[in-house]
């Protein structure tokens, strides 16, 4: 054995050592709970006495594909992560061109649009919830004395509106994320081209169209891509708004409604199973996508 | 700094003097109203809350936008025993998770990003797609191992099951942050024969510590922040973390919402994250797209 191959074998036994803890911390949240999620979907076992089942085949998965709640689930859940993920691209985008530009006080504006992100989802859906009261809420006061609506508007309870009240709130939270990223990326580009092309004479639009956003997709790709993955298990903020109304249910709170609130194991398990599926092939589409997108640009 | 803004978007075209002057003074002015606004969207509400959270009885549901000084919500707070509980299991629950994962984190970092290891990457990869699993998906498979540990209803169940969240998290943004320091200490301190835990400990540690400082905080903030699994699992009142007890806090009806209360809650919660998030941002950024802009 020469002296290269041993050494290389030596590192990758430190690296097997070093990685150890990880491995079997998340054998132990991650891995062993998928695996038993998936393993109870095909049983008939209730939350209560779960060591007590007996194996069902894909009975579960029939039942929860024939339950219109589910879909309705599935819809909501579509129709918000598009809407939003879109409004806050296109919102990130804007602010963050406006932040790029130097001005007084920049690093401190900055650092305030963080705010809607650091704080809990619950607390800024609750502020929300409070804001766009149909009585005592200041949106509603303000639309008032504009003379827009005549009477408050239930925006928080009125079915029509509420799965739109869910968008604008999450919007309202995530876009500092947006930013932050796409920010990040404006200051990849380096100045020297826009002077080239000042020097040239290109006009600001076609400055932007054909400098800024080409090399800024990258960013606003990769920003999108973490965006929809977390807005397709949306949870917190339809939970806390409206609890388990059908208007605003996501797959999360239907397969969490089914486990907990029913007590069904094993069916809560076939749900789940069917939202993993169902993320998991969104995703693999959307890193297609971005690698065709990739190796031909 | 508005000079160099001025520099930076001369147009091409050629203007008389005074008409040059104006289009660029209109232009900063535009820039100012934009960012403003910018800043009246992010803050508001914020601010709105803060307003409301000293306003109690009537001067609730009045419009004045300032505040009333009245502090009797954040009084009836600090003596309601599940609050104040549930901002200690929230203080415990999100440091322990973070110390953990801080810790595993750091040795994985390090294989990870500096040893010569071929299914580096492809444990990296599955690190990245452990931390976009939704986690509906592993509430019933955690539920049973919860149970196995003995953990129900405890705030350490969350310690433990927050780790899914917190661990690849740390683990992805510590490997890029160890990727881009020098190796020439390290080498130097190997060829002198020190063992690999030990160039870990006492070389790279030293230089880690505002990428430690940083990936902490947004991992505190992970665990502070979670509502699925302190919800379900967590079964009595008195083990709640705050986003739960503030989520589930409500008046005996729709109309007798305690919205003061809530607001005094929210901002209680919020201040010490703010606190941080503010004195600590450019490491919060850095930290942030760190990850994303190189993965």
């Amino acid at each position: 054995m020469s002296a290269a191959e041993r050494m290389q074998r030596q590192q990758s036994r430190t690296a097997w050592l070093f990685l150890l803890p990880l491995i079997i911390a998340l054998f132990g949240v991650a891995i062993w709970p998928l695996a038993r999620s998936i393993f109870f979907s095909f049983t008939d076992a209730f939350l209560d006495a779960p060591a007590n089942y007996g194996f069902v085949g894909i009975d579960n998965f029939i039942a929860v594909a024939e339950d219109p709640v589910f879909w309705r689930a599935v819809k909501n859940t579509l129709f918000f992560t598009v809407i939003s993920v879109g409004l806050e691209t296109l919102l990130g985008l804007a602010i963050a061109l406006l932040l790029h530009r130097a001005f007084v006080g920049r690093g401190i504006v900055r650092a305030a649009i963080l705010v809607p992100w650091a704080m809990p989802m619950v607390v800024s859906t609750r502020i929300w919830e409070w804001m766009l009261n149909d009585q005592f809420g200041l949106v509603n006061k303000l639309l008032v004395t504009l003379g827009l609506v005549e009477k408050g508007v239930a925006w928080t309870a009125e079915p029509s509106l509420i799965l739109y009240t869910v968008i604008f709130i999450d919007v309202w939270v995530t876009t500092p994320f947006m930013v932050l990223l796409i920010l990040a990326g404006l200051q990849l580009i380096p100045e020297e081209i826009y002077e080239a092309a000042e020097v040239s004479g290109v006009p600001h639009w076609k400055r932007f169209w054909s400098i800024t956003l080409p090399l800024a997709t990258p960013a606003i790709g990769v920003a999108m891509l973490f965006r929809t993955l977390d807005a397709l298990r949306m949870f917190d903020l339809s939970y806390v708004l409206a609890a388990n109304n059908e208007n605003t249910m996501t797959m999360s709170i239907y397969a969490r409604d089914q486990l907990i609130s029913f007590q069904d194991l094993g069916l809560g398990s076939a749900a789940s199973t069917w939202v993993f599926m169902i993320i998991g092939l969104i995703a693999i589409v959307i890193v297609g996508v971005l690698r065709l997108d990739r190796t031909t640009g | 700094m508005t000079k160099m803004a001025m520099t930076a978007t001369a147009p091409a075209k050629r203007y008389s003097n005074s008409t040059y002057r104006t289009i660029q003074r209109l232009r900063t002015f535009g820039l100012y109203v934009g960012v403003a606004a910018v800043l009246v969207y992010m803050l508001f509400p914020y601010y709105w809350a803060i307003v409301s959270s000293t306003k109690s009885g009537q001067a609730l549901y009045r419009f004045s936008l300032l505040p009333s000084l009245d502090f009797s919500n954040y009084r009836q707070l600090f003596h309601n025993p599940v609050f104040m509980g549930a901002l200690v299991n929230s203080g415990l629950v999100a440091f322990a998770s973070t110390m953990i994962s801080l810790v595993i984190g750091i040795l994985a970092a390090y294989a990870l990003g500096r040893l010569q290891f071929s299914p580096g990457r492809i444990i990296l990869i599955a690190v990245l797609m452990i931390s976009i699993f939704p986690q509906v998906v592993v509430l019933s498979g955690m539920f049973e191992v919860i149970g196995w540990l003995g953990l129900y209803n405890r705030p350490s169940a969350l310690i433990v099951s927050y780790l899914i969240l917190t661990l690849p998290f740390t683990t992805w943004i510590l490997t890029s942050f160890i990727r881009d320091l020098p190796t020439e200490l390290e080498e130097a301190a190997l060829i002198d024969g020190c063992s690999r835990l030990r160039v870990l400990t006492h070389v790279l540690l030293p230089l880690m510590g505002p990428a430690i400082a940083s990936t902490g905080l947004l991992s505190f903030i992970l665990a502070w922040n979670e509502f699925l699994f302190a919800l379900t699992f967590i079964l009595t009142d008195e083990n709640r973390t705050v986003p739960v007890a503030i989520g589930l806090l409500t008046g005996s009806s729709r109309y007798e919402y305690p919205f003061g209360q809530i607001m005094a809650a929210s901002v209680t919660v919020t201040l010490p994250l703010l606190v941080l998030v503010l004195t600590f941002q450019r490491k919060i950024v850095a930290g942030l797209t760190s990850g994303a802009v190189k993965g």
